[in-house]
């Protein structure tokens, strides 16, 4: 059996996905297309079957929150990025494939059925950042109790430590938070 | 409640708030008729390795299904280092999988490295790969003891809690600590070996194939063991790919796929080594994969040994926008004063770009996604960790198989829970 060369993932997709693809970033020998997220099952399965690219291995899914205080994921193409860490065995590279989904209701389709792993880590996902993924089998919590509120990866999400009290601060601090004997 | 002794047990269901159509598509339509059983396994369970819950849906005593629940040792470690400057967040790396914190040091640094392009000097790496092997052996003994422990070997155990006492020593040289040593920082490594660690490190590559060897007479031909293990928990290739499995689990699978071939890091080029691989992918061929990868790492710990007298540069980085001087430059040197003030206030800052690396730990391939904001803290750190994936695995090794079976899979993917859940 003879394997076919590899070819050049963002060429094969741009080409075989003619609105796919958003953009594409090289960064320290790593390759990221931005993708459509409404394509991106049929891009992943593309990248997955087609010989030549054969990324046959699901290595992370990650999720990314743009929000600051100053708002500057304006300048992106959403304040949210999902982004699909895919390995080949067989050529040995790696590819990043990255949707940008918008603040208000953070959907991107499954690829369960193309990757059964990713089950979990979409699951993770939407714990965490409060994403969700259409058509997926079982879109619950994965690591926070099921009835957490609010989803805590998000850059909004408080950390919760205590403030630290000067004297600038005091009345401020004592404003909201009441005593222990109180 | 008041317990009446006269009347029999029973459970009071009528506080109980979750239903059966919860599972519902997870389980299978048997089990809502009551046909099946379902029957919790943990999070308390000395089997689990941890808290780790599994629902199990039985028929008889054969497992239909499994459906784990993990999240109990959920730390928030990511976004912990999201509040943290990247040289203080190495300390939490460390209580992800706390049976190797040197790989986690390691892939979080390799990701820090990447994303502000710092370079390691020659000894620093051949340092590092030497704690990263000496992890490998660590962790291994403890998952043949827990394993063997959980199959009734009792003395495995003990035996193999007795030569990692010998690794924790060597990292407490190391790092002053046993376990969460944080040595492992970004552009090198804390400080420079000990006088007294390659003494002990001999001491120990001496000993260890013998015992490695009093470990396979107790349990590789042991009759006991052979039929607890062997057909058991079988994951083929394919399927074992599909479902993200690593390391050894996915070796012993068949699959030849390790990082530290594939995508050499710190070095790992340079050394000969074999990977070992297994035909069947069940609990058996893990075992021997496992022990078979301990030997190969004594066999890179030879080469490391001899690589410390030629290898180049010190024990960290010159970078000192990344890197703190040396303590004896702080009395002379005005410029280090200065770099040591702002590395220990203010950190270092890097480029609003994101990487991934990954790294071959002892569980498998785990992996290290970092966002960073131009800032010195990140936007985004994300784990792929081994333990998570295997977990995620286990309802598909253990299907059809007996509940004792069950016991011998768990152990034999070498999970821990803390690097599930972080």
């Amino acid at each position: 059996m003879s394997i076919s060369p590899a070819i050049d993932p963002v060429e094969a997709v741009s080409k075989a996905f003619s609105t796919a693809v958003k953009g594409v970033d090289h960064f320290r020998d790593e390759t990221t297309i931005i993708v459509d997220p409404a394509q991106l099952p049929a891009v992943v399965r593309f990248l997955r079957d087609t010989a030549g690219l054969i990324y046959n291995y699901l290595s992370d899914i990650s999720a990314v929150d743009y929000w600051d205080e100053e708002g500057s994921y304006e300048d992106r193409m959403g304040r949210f990025g999902v982004s699909y860490h895919i390995y080949s065995l067989l050529y040995n590279r790696r590819l990043r494939v990255k949707v940008f989904l918008p603040e208000e209701n953070p959907t991107a389709p499954t690829i369960t059925e193309i990757f059964p792993a990713a089950n979990w880590l979409e699951r993770e996902a939407f714990d965490m950042m409060g994403i969700t993924f259409s058509g997926h089998p079982n879109m619950k919590r994965i690591l926070m109790p099921t009835d957490w509120d609010g989803h805590p990866h998000r850059r909004d999400y408080p950390l919760g430590y205590e403030t630290i009290q000067f004297s600038f601060n005091i009345e401020e601090i004592l404003k909201h938070k009441p005593f222990a004997k109180e | 409640m008041v317990v009446d002794a006269q009347k029999p047990f029973a459970l009071d269901m009528s506080q109980w708030q979750g239903s059966l159509d919860e599972l519902r598509g997870l389980v299978s339509d048997r089990a809502m008729t009551g046909e099946t059983m379902l029957l919790n396994m943990g999070p308390h369970h000395p089997s689990t390795h941890g808290v780790l819950r599994l629902l199990l849906e039985l028929d008889g005593e054969e497992i239909v299904n499994c459906l784990p629940d993990v999240g109990y040792l959920h730390t928030g470690i990511e976004k912990n280092i999201e509040s943290k400057s990247y040289e203080k967040a190495v300390t939490l790396t460390d209580r992800m999988d706390y049976l190797s914190p040197m790989s986690n040091n390691m892939v979080f640094c390799m990701a820090i490295e990447k994303l502000v392009d710092l370079d390691v000097p020659e000894r620093a790496q051949v340092i590092r790969v030497i704690c990263l092997e000496l992890s490998r052996i660590a962790s291994h003994l403890v998952w043949l003891g827990t394993h063997a422990i959980d199959m009734g070997a009792m003395s495995v155990f003990l035996y193999a809690f007795r030569e990692r006492e010998l690794i924790l020593d060597m990292f407490e040289m190391l790092s002053g600590q046993r376990m969460m040593g944080s040595y492992l920082r970004p552009g090198g490594v804390w400080r420079d070996l000990r006088p007294e660690f390659l003494p002990a490190l001999n001491h120990f590559l001496e000993i260890m194939p013998g015992r490695l060897d009093d470990y396979e007479v107790l349990l590789t031909n042991n009759p006991i063991w052979v039929d607890r293990t062997q057909g058991v928990g079988i994951i083929e290739p394919d399927v074992a790919l599909a479902w993200g499995v690593s390391g050894a689990s996915l070796r012993a699978s068949g699959v030849n796929w390790d990082v530290r071939k594939a995508m050499p890091y710190s070095g790992y080029e340079t050394y000969q080594f074999d990977v070992p691989l297994g035909d069947h992918g069940d609990v058996y061929d893990r075992y021997i994969v496992r022990i078979a990868e301990i030997r190969q790492s004594m066999r890179i710990l030879h080469q490391a040994i001899k690589k410390l007298d030629t290898a180049k540069g010190g024990f960290r980085s010159n970078n000192r926008k990344f890197v703190p001087p040396p303590r004896t430059e702080l009395g002379q040197s005005m410029e280090a004063v200065i770099h040591h003030f702002k590395l220990w206030t203010e950190g270092f800052s890097v480029p609003d770009k994101e990487v991934y690396v990954s790294i071959e730990s002892p569980r498998g391939e785990i992996g290290c996604y970092l966002h960073g904001t131009g800032g010195n803290k990140p936007r985004r750190v994300h784990f792929k960790t081994p333990s998570f994936m295997h977990i995620q695995a286990i309802p598909v090794m253990s299907q059809g198989h007996m509940i004792a079976d069950l016991v011998a899979i768990i152990g034999s993917v070498d999970i821990v829970l803390g690097d599930c859940d972080r």
